[in-house]
């Protein structure tokens, strides 16, 4: 699913080979002390020359301040190396809510939910900040993590050198769906980026399907717009994730489900048995063919 | 074969087990594959409204749970429930009962059998 030792950026690739670095001197000294143990007690008399004071000198302090001190400075350095310096490419805002992520894109003039696009081979910029608790943004493939906290807008600047789909999930408890609160960051070539970019940026077209027309007309009837955000239509809510372009993301409720029709109805009619304790309640009054309507609507916004 | 000599039931449960190698014949998907069924199954997102055991997340209420879905006389309370019937249903469940809540969900062919062949593995 998601590992730490299959970086695809330059601030995991030095974790992880801080990680190695760690778990081969771990198994060094594990061995050492082991080895020791059962010298000591098989063989060793307690005469040596150097038991005693020369031993709780030499492998009690010296050894482990050697040995721990460059690998505090190392790891200290990877956290707090200043990355600011560089100039990114691309600035992303990232609040974290109970229990999903709003994303923008300020440059762009965009606002989704829950997927960052990046070019891949380009430094990033992630502004952190939260709605409510303390969350924190972990991608374990592209970079560590970093806490959002109230009151403060916490920075980043990652990079993922590979085109692919990283899945990143909150890493501080946050609440009963905290498990549930995941992420895609989606790495493409600057064109495709910059495509996605482009058509999130403009509002969607408004339906001529009637079908899609009754969906959206429902969706605006339900009240849905109290809480979601849908573009060129009346819908300007905020407590919800932004829904302008939903059917383009990846996955739905916070990476919890894939994206498509089916499971957008099935979210509509009862998230609450898929996410119990998130925000949305079960919209199970809507009869069974305006629930596709609403779903088949929603699918179109590409 | 002195044990069913012995004990007559254990040739019994040996008869219970070889009729649990596979779905019933009546119930048998030509060319479909139970495992890339539930593949299809997780990809799909099946699970926002089905409840299903041994996949994860799948605890969806808004549709029947598929748990036992070879039992089932019926197909959306409609239809009996066979593979024809069945991939009937799967192909385009609104063109089969419009007024169900049950999207098209754009399954191929192929993805039809395989998924047929799956909750006809759930017994």
């Amino acid at each position: 699913m998601q590992s730490t030792l299959h970086p695809a950026g330059p601030e995991a690739t030095e974790v992880a080979l801080l990680w190695w670095v760690m778990f081969g001197a771990s198994v060094f000294i594990m061995g050492l002390v082991v080895g020791l143990i059962a010298w000591g007690l098989t063989r060793a008399t307690g005469r040596e020359r150097f038991a005693g004071m020369p031993m709780i000198v030499g492998l009690g302090i010296v050894f482990p301040v050697v040995v721990i001190t460059p690998l505090i400075v190392w790891s200290v350095d990877i956290t707090s190396r200043v990355r600011a310096a560089i100039t990114p490419a691309v600035t992303v805002e990232v609040v974290g809510r109970q229990f999903w992520w709003e994303v923008r894109y300020p440059g762009h003039g965009i606002v989704t939910a829950n997927e960052i696009r990046v070019p891949v081979g380009q430094p990033v910029e992630l502004v952190l900040t939260t709605a409510d608790v303390i969350h924190s943004l972990w991608f374990p493939e592209i970079a560590g993590k970093l806490d959002m906290i109230p009151g403060r807008a916490n920075r980043m600047v990652i990079q993922a050198d590979r085109a692919g789909t990283f899945r990143g999930q909150c890493a501080e408890f946050c609440g009963i769906q905290h498990a549930l609160m995941a992420l895609v960051l989606v790495a493409e070539p600057p064109d495709a980026f910059e495509d996605w970019a482009t058509a999130q940026s403009q509002p969607p077209p408004p339906p001529e399907d009637p079908f899609l027309v009754w969906g959206r007309d429902a969706f605006l009837a339900a009240g849905c717009g109290t809480c979601h955000a849908v573009r060129g239509t009346p819908a300007k809510g905020t407590f919800g994730p932004d829904l302008s372009h939903v059917g383009s993301r990846v996955t739905l409720g916070a990476g919890v489900l894939p994206n498509g029709i089916g499971p957008l109805a099935g979210w509509i009619a009862d998230s609450q048995a898929i996410k119990p304790g998130n925000h949305i309640p079960a919209f199970n009054t809507l009869d069974g063919e305006t629930l596709r309507a609403v779903a088949a609507w929603l699918e179109s916004l590409k | 074969m002195a044990l069913f000599r012995r004990h007559p039931a254990a040739l019994a449960v040996l008869a219970l087990a070889a009729c649990d190698t596979g779905p019933a014949d009546h119930q048998r998907v030509a060319g479909g594959d139970a495992d890339a069924g539930r593949a299809t199954v997780i990809a799909e997102g099946c699970g926002a409204c089905h409840t299903m055991p041994g996949i994860r997340g799948a605890r969806g209420t808004v549709g029947p749970p598929l748990e036992g879905f070879a039992q089932r006389g019926y197909i959306a309370g409609q239809f009996p429930n066979e593979p024809a019937e069945l991939m009937r249903w799967l192909a385009d469940p609104p063109a089969v009962l419009p007024g169900t809540a049950m999207p098209a969900t754009g399954l191929s062919a192929q993805q039809q059998r395989d998924v047929a062949a799956f909750l006809y593995a759930q017994r």
